[in-house]
């Protein structure tokens, strides 16, 4: 191979006194894909806000671009030195123009005024080359998530970056904006560009990935090449143990069929979900697959009342049951994990205990009216235990836990109601790798014990890892069913075949 | 999770200690929220105290500020519960005033004249409740809606007496504006109004450290959409923290009017909202909502009253007055800022 054109070199970063990073040699190449992973709080992000200019690295490493020893400092620091970012949350203004936010912070002006034109003109070469069917003038407010992603690699092309990084560039995409990206990374690859591509999702690593570095407790714990990339030897790698059976399934996959607990019937809410029925019975893992957008969260926000419906009826142990906010979903028995727990599940600023005890308050108070201090710190202990929240103590705010431990807080929340129905919508989103086998294993315990539970996920192995039937949606429907026979497992081909339309074509 | 546990054994010293200083950093966070102002407000007194060549640590002269602090202390209370939830109550002077005029009022009818009291409280709180309906049902913003009514409920207050001032000499309860409490005879007493004030803090503290609402309250303001999705009747919350704003407005307004015998309006209560929004910020609680505490505002309420006796018994001028306080409005939200930073929430 070539000489590398980013060298990295004992690169450790240490705050208050504790390491983040430990000696860290990164080596990437141009002209390559190198994927990097690790679980939540390994590293990868200080090690990306290193080379951004964020953070100052500790004496002693060394950072060379092309050879060149270099000092990224300052935000505009890691731009200077040729490395672009791309981070999860975009950071474009959506009430600029595509041209304005690609050279934003470097305008061109004419005798002090803005050259609108000579810029739009300076990027259409830029967005041809990326196939953008968009216009320089277009205002980003009104492109999807996808095309927002080509304006921020747009932008580091503008700025000659010779490396781009890009962090789970994928969590806000569809299925085709993702494939579409995917050809586009591997066309700057063959442009020359080295890009790291920092991911969750094996499947992502595996089509991009030309090596894989591994990072663990702020240490590099290996670097595979391309034939070496394999799930087992990655999770291996980033938990530092084997992961033999990662998804957990012991309950009875027949358990209780014939004792439905949830019957959604010809639920619609006029918009995103048109007539659509499920039934969950207990002890039950049902899962909800479908492309981003078919409706499927809002299939799960129609059944606990958080979106009005237009249509449809619930049936709770065969018992119609009304239900027109969540609080009455909750007093019902009817639990909803949100996929977006920092927007719509957790209070960051609220201690564990809050978080946990907030839907039982009511019910533990003394009078009706005051706090049970004493149940509450016993139920968050429990909780702590039960699920193996791993924070200083319950009193410290959410918002400074991992992503796992929010997700388990969030959890524990929903369990102290003792639910009959419990509804997970991507309970594993932004969770690392000890965590999710963790989660699947609660809800491998909640099925064991009766509770009905409808998993909504994007993941498919995960979908067929726990789930005892797969129910598919498409664009608003419920397009089929997926069992698992004596002889035939679940799996990913006849799953995606429902959720695209393909399963027409093949009959 | 039996397989676990050789992760957990490997990474368990590190996370400990980064656990250990994270509760560390916390607690001095949390520390300086709650302390926050309060060695400002001692620097102030002493500071004061000899500025005014010993004239401000007299048992006179600390009634005083007690009994000035008072009325703005139980306005502030009352907004507490509002930016606790992210609001904002801008009409709480004006509601004060028709409260007052209310109250005045009916006290100069002989038969129902010990009712005045009970009705001052009872305009605020309607006052209020509207304030919150028209917020938590309708979903206008805050902002508006009691700027609005700022502008309206003065109107109001200066229909009530007819635009002039109304007069009552003989008003009953006249002591809470004007007697002392006695707690050791002859050597220390506590104005009324102060010892309501405290009342009106002790009963805020209870309700939001020590009731289910208290945490509800606490959670809107951290997260809407969350409390809504977690069950919490949103609306409710809403309602009940402006009703609490109007309420404690209504009791100022009876404060006022028992101490002044009178009330004008037009005149009474104007940009008291500032003064209490001040108190508050001062405390600590943030202007986003979810952070906060009850005692930070009577800490802001007092060292407002200290800023503006302690520059009288100095002898600034009154312009002056104005352009400290306004300044010291502006580095309390520089420090609402800078807190918001060192939180979880980015």
């Amino acid at each position: 191979m070539n000489d590398p054109i980013l060298e990295m070199r004992g690169v450790s970063k240490s705050f208050f006194g504790i390491k983040a990073l430990r000696a860290v040699d990164l080596t990437v190449y141009a002209g390559e894909i190198h994927a990097l992973m690790g679980e939540n709080g390994a590293g990868k992000s200080t090690l990306m806000k290193i080379l951004s200019g964020a953070y100052k690295p500790d004496p002693g490493g060394e950072i060379r671009i092309e050879g060149h020893p270099v000092r990224i400092e300052g935000p505009l620091g890691g731009r200077a030195a040729g490395i672009s970012i791309i981070y999860q949350e975009l950071s474009l203004a959506p009430n600029l123009s595509v041209a304005e936010n690609i050279y934003l912070g470097r305008e061109i002006s004419r005798s002090g005024l803005l050259a609108r034109g000579v810029m739009r003109e300076g990027v259409g070469p830029i967005l041809k080359r990326l196939g953008a069917d968009f216009l320089p003038s277009t205002l980003v407010a009104h492109l999807s998530m996808g095309q927002r992603q080509l304006v921020e690699i747009a932008r580091a092309l503008h700025a000659r970056s010779k490396i781009l990084i890009m962090d789970e560039p994928t969590t806000a995409l569809s299925a085709g904006e993702s494939a579409r990206l995917f050809a586009l990374i591997r066309q700057l690859r063959a442009e020359g560009l080295a890009i790291i591509y920092i991911s969750h999702r094996m499947d992502e690593v595996y089509a991009l990935g030309d090596r894989v570095t591994v990072l663990r407790d702020g240490r590099l714990v290996g670097s595979l090449d391309k034939p070496e990339i394999r799930a087992d030897t990655i999770v291996r790698l980033m938990v530092g143990r084997d992961v033999s059976s990662f998804y957990k399934k012991d309950h009875d996959p027949d358990a209780g069929r014939g004792h439905p607990v949830l019957a959604a019937i010809d639920m619609a809410d006029g918009q995103r979900v048109k007539g659509c029925s499920l039934t969950v019975h207990a002890g039950e893992v049902v899962g909800l697959a479908g492309l981003i957008g078919a409706g499927r969260t809002e299939l799960a926000h129609l059944i606990i009342g958080a979106l009005p419906k237009t249509s449809g009826r619930l049936e709770l142990e065969g018992q119609p049951v009304e239900i027109r906010t969540p609080g009455e979903a909750l007093e019902a028995g009817i639990a909803y994990l949100t996929e977006d727990r920092k927007a719509l599940g957790l209070f960051l600023d609220m201690s564990c205990l809050d978080n946990i005890n907030l839907a039982v308050l009511s019910r533990d108070a003394k009078l009706g009216w005051f706090l049970d201090r004493d149940k509450a710190r016993e139920r968050a202990d429990r909780a702590f235990a039960g699920l193996s929240i791993r924070a200083a103590n319950v009193g410290v705010p959410a918002g400074g836990l991992s992503g796992g431990n929010q997700q388990k807080l969030l959890l524990s929340r929903l369990l102290a109601i003792a639910p009959k129905v419990l509804i997970l919508d991507e309970p594993t989103r932004g969770v690392d790798v000890g965590a999710k086998s963790e989660i699947y294993s609660i809800i491998d315990n909640l099925a064991k014990a009766g509770t009905a539970i409808l998993v909504i996920s994007s993941d498919l192995p995960e979908i067929i890892g726990i789930c005892d039937r797969v129910v598919v949606m498409r664009a608003g429907h419920i397009a089929g069913e997926v069992t698992r026979g004596p002889n035939s497992p679940l799996t990913q081909e006849d799953i995606m075949a429902l959720a695209t339309g393909m399963e027409h074509l093949d009959a | 999770m039996p397989d676990n546990g050789a992760a957990e054994i490997q990474s368990a010293p590190t996370t400990t200690n980064a656990a250990a200083a994270e509760t560390k950093r916390q607690r001095v966070r949390v520390l300086i929220s709650a302390l926050g102002m309060l060695p400002v407000l001692l620097i102030l007194c002493i500071g004061f105290h000899f500025l005014s060549e010993g004239r401000f640590f007299t048992g006179q002269n600390l009634g005083i500020v007690l009994q000035q602090a008072a009325v703005n202390t139980v306005l502030a209370a009352g907004m507490t519960f509002v930016i606790l939830t992210g609001g904002i109550d801008l009409s709480v002077g004006s509601i004060l005033a028709a409260s007052a005029m209310a109250g005045l009022t009916l006290s100069k009818l002989p038969e129902l004249g010990v009712l005045w009291l009970p009705a001052a409280l009872l305009t605020g709180l309607g006052f209020g409740v509207v304030n919150g309906a028209l917020i938590a049902l309708l979903r206008l913003p805050p902002f508006i809606v009691t700027l609005g009514s700022l502008t309206a409920v003065r109107g109001l207050a200066r229909l009530l007496g007819a635009d002039t001032t109304v007069f009552n000499p003989s008003i009953p309860y006249a002591f809470i504006g004007n007697g002392s409490l006695t707690l050791v005879p002859g050597v220390a007493s506590i104005p009324w109004l102060s010892v309501i004030a405290l009342l009106v803090i002790l009963v805020s503290w209870l309700v939001l450290r020590r009731t289910v609402l208290g945490v509800h309250i606490y959670a809107v303001g951290g997260n809407e959409s969350a409390a809504r999705l977690a069950g919490i009747k949103v609306w409710a919350v809403l309602i009940f923290v402006y009703g609490v704003s109007g309420l404690f407005a209504g009791l100022g307004g009876a404060m006022q009017a028992a101490r002044l015998y009178a009330a004008n309006g037009l005149q009474l209560g104007q940009s008291y909202e500032l003064d209490a929004i001040t108190a508050v910020i001062l405390g600590g609680t943030s202007f986003v909502g979810g952070i906060g505490s009850i005692w930070g505002t009577l800490v802001g309420a007092l060292i407002i009253a200290v800023l503006s006796n302690g520059l009288i018994l100095v002898g600034v001028s009154d312009i002056w007055q104005y352009v400290i306080k306004g300044l010291v409005i502006i580095g309390a939200v520089a420090l609402d800022r800078y807190r918001l930073q060192g939180s979880a929430r980015t």
